[in-house]
């Protein structure tokens, strides 16, 4: 079955310890936030990357996503902090 | 007709510039940013990160929409990635179009967008040896919230 495929950057990529990783779906998760709650409760280097959600945005196979956007395998998702380019 | 670049590599911007003197034009305008430096905490570095394909496509959108909204004949943007040091350029925007305040107003209104919208992220890395991530700013959001 194909995997979510995990992305991160700026301070999420330190916290988390990874720049991207693939994880199957996980049972009870279909929603964004569902998978930013399923990471949270991982371990303590992903809690620590997830502790204050406002500050975490989210893409979903490359546009900007709400948490409460619904999620298929094989999506290509994406957590950063609010942008700060330009 | 939009010229996009994400490179690690420096740009000319007179020949950024000169690319979007094409026929019709009137004018160009352009703007360039480029690393400030914080006296009070002096700056060895600061790095951009961002997300390959994403960046392209969400800048690809900003200038399509400046097109489209002050009938550009065009538009570019060169954005840099890596560790840039203080003066060092980081963006350049710019717009042709048959009048000046057509290609004025597309510019403030690619910088405000691209501020906000674009995915990179900056790191500072002061003489000091620490290290911060630039935080979001409430006036970027209020800047981009006025077009």
């Amino acid at each position: 079955m194909a995997k979510l495929r995990i992305l991160y950057f700026a301070w999420l990529r330190e916290r988390t310890g990874k720049s991207e990783e693939s994880v199957a779906m996980p049972d009870g998760v279909s929603t964004v936030g569902d998978l930013m709650a399923w990471l949270r409760a991982r371990d303590a280097a992903h809690a620590a990357a997830f502790v204050n959600p406002r500050l975490v945005r989210v893409a979903v196979n490359q546009s900007f996503a709400d948490p409460d956007q619904m999620l298929s395998p094989g999506d290509e998702v994406a957590f950063f902090p609010p942008v700060t380019g330009g | 007709m939009a010229l996009i670049r994400v490179t690690a590599g420096d740009f000319d911007p007179g020949v950024e510039l000169e690319r979007l003197n094409i026929a019709g034009a009137g004018g160009m305008a352009s703007f360039v940013g480029v690393v400030r430096d914080t006296p009070a905490q002096p700056l060895a570095a600061l790095t951009l990160e961002h997300y390959p394909g994403m960046t392209e496509a969400q800048i690809l959108k900003i200038a399509e929409a400046a097109e489209l909204r002050f009938s550009l004949l065009a538009c570019s943007v060169v954005h840099r990635y890596g560790r840039l040091r203080p003066g060092q350029r980081i963006v350049f925007c710019g717009a042709a179009a048959a009048h000046r305040q057509a290609a004025l107003e597309a510019v403030a209104f690619l910088i405000d967008w691209l501020k906000t919208s674009a995915p990179f992220w900056k790191q500072e890395s002061f003489l000091n040896g620490e290290t911060r991530w630039v935080m979001a700013r409430a006036e970027d959001d209020t800047a981009r919230a006025r077009w």
